[in-house]
C-alpha cells in the first residue's frame, strides 16, 4: 500500500452558495463518500480545506497578494489516501462531490521522506 | 499558532532535458531547507510527489493522466507549517530553495477543523 | 448462616479497598505483603464469625484488624525501616502510624492504583488481568474461567505484571493535571475492554461476565467523582456503558442464548440507566475534545430507542463516518455500512459494502446476506452460507440458520 495525494480544485467563480440545505446536503455527500474510503480501511490522512485567502511567493521576494477568487483552479482542499497502485486510488476519487460542481481531483502518488 | 500549507508550483529544474544533477542538488537543497524547518519547531508534514498521477474531472469524471496545469503550474509537492500568521508564514517560504528556479510558492491557512 | 453470605458481598467491596489502602502505604515493590495482610484479614473473618457471630459494624471490624495484622507485620520485619520508612514522606514516622482507612485516603488510594495498574508498559491483556485481581478482587481461577484458560496461565500473567510494574518503580499516586489526559488514555481503553468482556462474552460463564461490565462501571465511576479524573472523555466511557449495560436483562433468554437488538424486548430495558447514560453523555459533550468515546455513546443513544426514523440512521451514520475517521475497524466499518444501508437505500449500501471485502470475517457475509434479502435472494443465501462457514458463534449459527430458513423456506444442509 502506498500513500496518494488528492488535491481538490475548483472554479471558485462557479461555486454554488448555496441554501443552509443545500449546503448540509453537500456536508453529508462529503462525509458519505470520505467515510466510505475510510471504510475501506485506505484512508492515510482526511487532510484539510484551504482557506479562500493566501500569497504567492515569486524568485526575488515578489510577493502576490490573495485572494484567488479569479482563480478558475483553485486548489480547495487535500487528503491522502492509501491504495496498492494510482489506477486504485483513482477509482476512489469516483463519488467525491467536488466532482459534481464542475471540480477536479488531482491524484498525485507521494515519496516516502 | 496555525497551520498553512505550501503548495510548490513549477520548477524549470523538473522540466524534461533538465540534467539529473540539477535535479538531485535541488532535491538536496530542498532536504536540507525542511530539515531546518524541523529544528526550528515550524515543519508539520510533508508530501514530496512524483512526477506522476492523474486528473479526474467534472460530472462526467473524465481521467486523463497527470501532472495537472501548465508547466509553471505544476505542483511538485506540499509542505504544511506552523506560524502565527500569514506573514510569518511568507517570510518561512522566502527561504525555499525553488525560488531559486522559476518557480513560486503558494501560501494558503488550512482551515480550522 | 447469615455471616456465610457476608463475607463474600464483603470481600466484593471491601478487599480491593484495604488492598488499595496498603498497597498505596508499601508502595509498589511490596504489593503482595498487602494482598496478603488484606486475605488474611478475611480469613480471621471468616474464622472468628463463625465462632462468635458478627460483629456489630463488620467493616470497621475488618478495617481495625487490617490495620493491626500491618502494625504487627512492621514490627516483625525490618521492612518497614529497610524499605517502607525510606518511601513514606515523613521521616519521623514509626511502625506505629496509623494506617489510614477513611473514606477520602480509600478513595485516594483506589485512584492512584487504578493509574498504576493501568500503566502504558505493561500489555493492555495484562492490564485487564491486573485489574480484575487487584482492583476488582477477583482471583487467577475466576479470571482464567472468564477467559476461557488456565488458572497457571492467569498466575503467571499476573506475576510477570506484577513483576514489571516493580522494575519500572510506578509511582502509587495520581496523575497531575498536565498529564491527566495522556494517562487516562491507557486507564479509559483498559475500562473499555474490561466491560467489553463482560458485554460482549464468549465464555458460558455469563453471571461472573456481567460482574465484569458492573467493576468497569464502577472504576469508571471513581474517576468521575474525582476532579482530577473527570474529563469529558471519562464521561463519554460511562455513558457508553450505561447505555449498553441498560440492556444487559434484555439480551439472553431463559436458556441463556444471545437475543438480539431488534428482537429485544424493550420493556426490560433499564430506564434509569438509560437516563444515567443520557446524564453523562451531556456532561461528556462539554469538552471540545470529541474522542471514539463521545461519538460510540452517542450512537448508543440514539439505539436507545428501536423506532427506525429517517433522522435515527442518519444521526448514527454520520457518526459511525466520524469514527472512521478517528479510528479504523473492521467492526465499525461494518456497522457503518448497515447504518447506510438503513439511511441512504439498500442499494448504495450493496455497492458500498461490496467495496470493502472483508472475505474472511463471518459478519461481513451476514450483512451482505442481509442487504441481498429480498433484493438478490440467491445471492444473499450465498452469503449467509459463507457467513455460516465461517463463525465459531453458536448463538450466530442459530440466526444464521433462521435468516437461511426464511429465504430458502426449507433447512440449510450445512
Amino acid at each position: 500500500m502506498k500513500n496518494f495525494l488528492l488535491v481538490f480544485r475548483y472554479d471558485s467563480n462557479a461555486l454554488p452558495k448555496g441554501s443552509p440545505e443545500e449546503l448540509q446536503a453537500m456536508t453529508k455527500k462529503w462525509m458519505d463518500w470520505i467515510g466510505g474510503i475510510a471504510a475501506q480501511d485506505k484512508l492515510t490522512d482526511r487532510g484539510n480545506r484551504l482557506e479562500f485567502v493566501g500569497k504567492i511567493v515569486r524568485p526575488n521576494n515578489v510577493i502576490t497578494d490573495g485572494p484567488f477568487t479569479e482563480v478558475k483552479e483553485l486548489v480547495g482542499g487535500y487528503s491522502i489516501v492509501k491504495a496498492t497502485s494510482l489506477e486504485e486510488a483513482t477509482k476512489l476519487v469516483s463519488g467525491c462531490p467536488i466532482l459534481s460542481v464542475g471540480g477536479s481531483v488531482e491524484v498525485r502518488p507521494v515519496n516516502e521522506l | 499558532m496555525e497551520k498553512f500549507i505550501f503548495l510548490f508550483r513549477g520548477s524549470d529544474v523538473y522540466q524534461p532535458g533538465q540534467s539529473p544533477e540539477a535535479l538531485q542538488a535541488l532535491k538536496e537543497k530542498m532536504i536540507h531547507w525542511l530539515s531546518d524547518l524541523t529544528k526550528n519547531g515550524v515543519h508539520v508534514a510533508s508530501e514530496p510527489f512524483q512526477p506522476t498521477g492523474k486528473q479526474v474531472s467534472g460530472t462526467k469524471t473524465t481521467v486523463t493522466d497527470g501532472p495537472f496545469g501548465e508547466a509553471k503550474e505544476i505542483v511538485g509537492g506540499c509542505t504544511i507549517v506552523q506560524a502565527k500568521d500569514i506573514n510569518e508564514a511568507v517570510e518561512i517560504a522566502k527561504g525555499c530553495p525553488i525560488l531559486a528556479t522559476n518557480a513560486n510558492v503558494e501560501v494558503r491557512p488550512l482551515q480550522k477543523m | 448462616m447469615k455471616e456465610q453470605e457476608l463475607i463474600p458481598h464483603l470481600f466484593r467491596t471491601e478487599y480491593k479497598k484495604i488492598v488499595a489502602v496498603l498497597c498505596k502505604l508499601f508502595g509498589i515493590g511490596q504489593i503482595e505483603i498487602a494482598e496478603d495482610i488484606a486475605g488474611e484479614t478475611f480469613v480471621a473473618a471468616s474464622q472468628i464469625w463463625s465462632l462468635k457471630g458478627l460483629p456489630e459494624n463488620p467493616t470497621a471490624w475488618l478495617y481495625t484488624v487490617a490495620k493491626n495484622k500491618t502494625k504487627d507485620y512492621f514490627k516483625h520485619h525490618d521492612v518497614f525501616t529497610k524499605t517502607i520508612l525510606p518511601h513514606l514522606k515523613n521521616e519521623n514516622a514509626t511502625p506505629e502510624i496509623d494506617i489510614d482507612l477513611s473514606n477520602e485516603n480509600i478513595n485516594d488510594s483506589q485512584l492512584s492504583m487504578i493509574f498504576a495498574v493501568c500503566h502504558p508498559t505493561i500489555s493492555t491483556e495484562s492490564q485487564i488481568g491486573l485489574a480484575l485481581n487487584i482492583l476488582c478482587g477477583f482471583g487467577a481461577e475466576e479470571i482464567a474461567a472468564a477467559f476461557l484458560t488456565t488458572k497457571d496461565v492467569i498466575y503467571k500473567r499476573l506475576q510477570r505484571a506484577k513483576e514489571k510494574l516493580k522494575t519500572e518503580m510506578i509511582k502509587i499516586e495520581p496523575p497531575t493535571p498536565a498529564e491527566i489526559d495522556e494517562r487516562l488514555d491507557p486507564v479509559l481503553m483498559t475500562l473499555y475492554l474490561l466491560f467489553n468482556e463482560g458485554y460482549y462474552s464468549t465464555s458460558q460463564d455469563t453471571s461472573i461476565r456481567a460482574e465484569f461490565c458492573i467493576e468497569a462501571m464502577q472504576l469508571n465511576k471513581l474517576l468521575i467523582e474525582n476532579d482530577i479524573s473527570n474529563t469529558p472523555t471519562a464521561n463519554a466511557l460511562f455513558s457508553l456503558m450505561c447505555f449498553q449495560a441498560s440492556r444487559l436483562a434484555a439480551r439472553t433468554n431463559e436458556k441463556g442464548e444471545a437475543i438480539l437488538y431488534d428482537d429485544q424486548d424493550m420493556s426490560l430495558w433499564d430506564q434509569l440507566l438509560i437516563e444515567k447514560g443520557k446524564y453523562y453523555l451531556n456532561q461528556a459533550l462539554r469538552g471540545n475534545r470529541l474522542s471514539k468515546y463521545q461519538l460510540e455513546a452517542t450512537i448508543a443513544f440514539w439505539h436507545t430507542n428501536k423506532e427506525d426514523t429517517p433522522e435515527k440512521w442518519e444521526n448514527i451514520l454520520q457518526l459511525y463516518n466520524q469514527l472512521l475517521l478517528i479510528e479504523y475497524s473492521p467492526i465499525i466499518a461494518l456497522n457503518r455500512t448497515y447504518a447506510l444501508a438503513k439511511a441512504n437505500g439498500k442499494r448504495e449500501a450493496i455497492i458500498e459494502a461490496e467495496k470493502i471485502e472483508l472475505t474472511e470475517n463471518p459478519l461481513y457475509h451476514s450483512l451482505l446476506g442481509n442487504l441481498y434479502t429480498n433484493v438478490d435472494n440467491l445471492k444473499a443465501i450465498d452469503h449467509y452460507k459463507i457467513a455460516l462457514k465461517l463463525t465459531a458463534s453458536s448463538s450466530a449459527r442459530n440466526a444464521i440458520t433462521k435468516n437461511i430458513t426464511k429465504l430458502t423456506g426449507t433447512k440449510s444442509n450445512d
